[in-house]
């Protein structure tokens, strides 16, 4: 059942990226930030967490979900250490996604030639 | 410079296009597809990359035993790796414009984002190409993102409000 959720409220989001560069005229680029202060605004008021028990990838997948989880960091570090935990706790649970794209885009571009 | 600007064959000065004949002339070239169109293949395409992580993540949960937290992090290295796999073959970015915010909106994308400009400013160096560019789209996202967070943060730890969140 999660599969299904997973599949609908995934392609709602994209949906919504879609529906703000072709209303809007925004650039990807634009629409991708907003996406991204969107997710971290919604997580910061609590909504983000029921949103992904309820869809799994489905909220998780999307880039909505970077921002809530530099929320998540930086909120669990508050919790942890005070202060300072929401500057040093930030990219504490995000780090998997941004290593592994630095590390494997860096990869590719020793081994791959550009094409086009 | 000069001699060139009129444009022999058509008959049209390029020097006297007013604004409003530039849009109805773009127009007409730009593609035609719809609006609905785009958001159909943009949820289609979208919901099966989500449901392509949400199996990814079953696995990882079944066969090591991982929590649904637990399993959230390899699940997008996977995917990670996966876009960055299509990116070198040129195909995510076939997909890519067919499906619009629908593989530009997950996380693939982002991958995605960095590896085509890692791979485009390859001939410029590893230092200056590579390494300067790789950030140049998905920096935007980060950036924004950190702040966010921080306010957010900020707020929570200026008004402590406990209990609406369980990190």
């Amino acid at each position: 059942m999660q599969f299904l959720w997973a599949f609908i409220i995934g392609g709602l989001i994209c949906v919504i990226g879609q529906l703000m560069m072709d209303l809007f005229k925004m650039t990807p680029a634009h629409t991708m930030s907003t996406l991204v202060v969107a997710g971290a605004v919604a997580d910061g008021l609590g909504w983000y967490d029921p949103l992904v028990k309820f869809a799994g990838a489905g909220a998780s997948v999307p880039i909505t979900s970077f921002g809530s989880s530099l929320v998540h960091g930086a909120l669990s570090e508050l919790q942890r250490d005070g202060w300072i935990g929401v500057v040093t706790g930030i990219f504490e649970v995000t780090s998997a996604g941004i290593s592994a794209a630095i590390i494997f885009s860096f990869i590719a571009a020793l081994f791959v030639r550009p094409r086009g | 410079m000069p001699a060139n600007t009129k444009n022999r064959g058509t008959g049209f000065k390029i020097d006297s296009l007013t604004p409003e004949e530039y849009k109805s002339i773009s127009k007409k070239h730009s593609p035609s597809r719809s609006t609905f169109k785009n958001c159909v293949s943009a949820f289609v395409v979208g919901g099966l990359i989500c449901l392509i992580g949400q199996a990814i993540q079953r696995a990882f949960m079944s066969w090591f035993d991982m929590t649904v937290k637990e399993a959230g992090n390899p699940t997008v290295a996977v995917l990670i790796i996966i876009s960055v796999i299509l990116t070198s073959f040129g195909v995510y970015d076939k997909i890519a414009q067919w499906a619009g915010a629908g593989t530009a909106v997950p996380v693939t994308g982002f991958a995605n984002s960095m590896c085509s400009a890692a791979l485009e400013h390859k001939a410029e160096g590893y230092v200056l190409g590579v390494g300067a560019n790789m950030f140049k789209l998905a920096g935007s996202v980060i950036v924004f993102g950190t702040v966010a967070a921080f306010v957010v943060g900020l707020v929570y730890a200026i008004f402590g409000i406990q209990g609406v969140h369980q990190p």
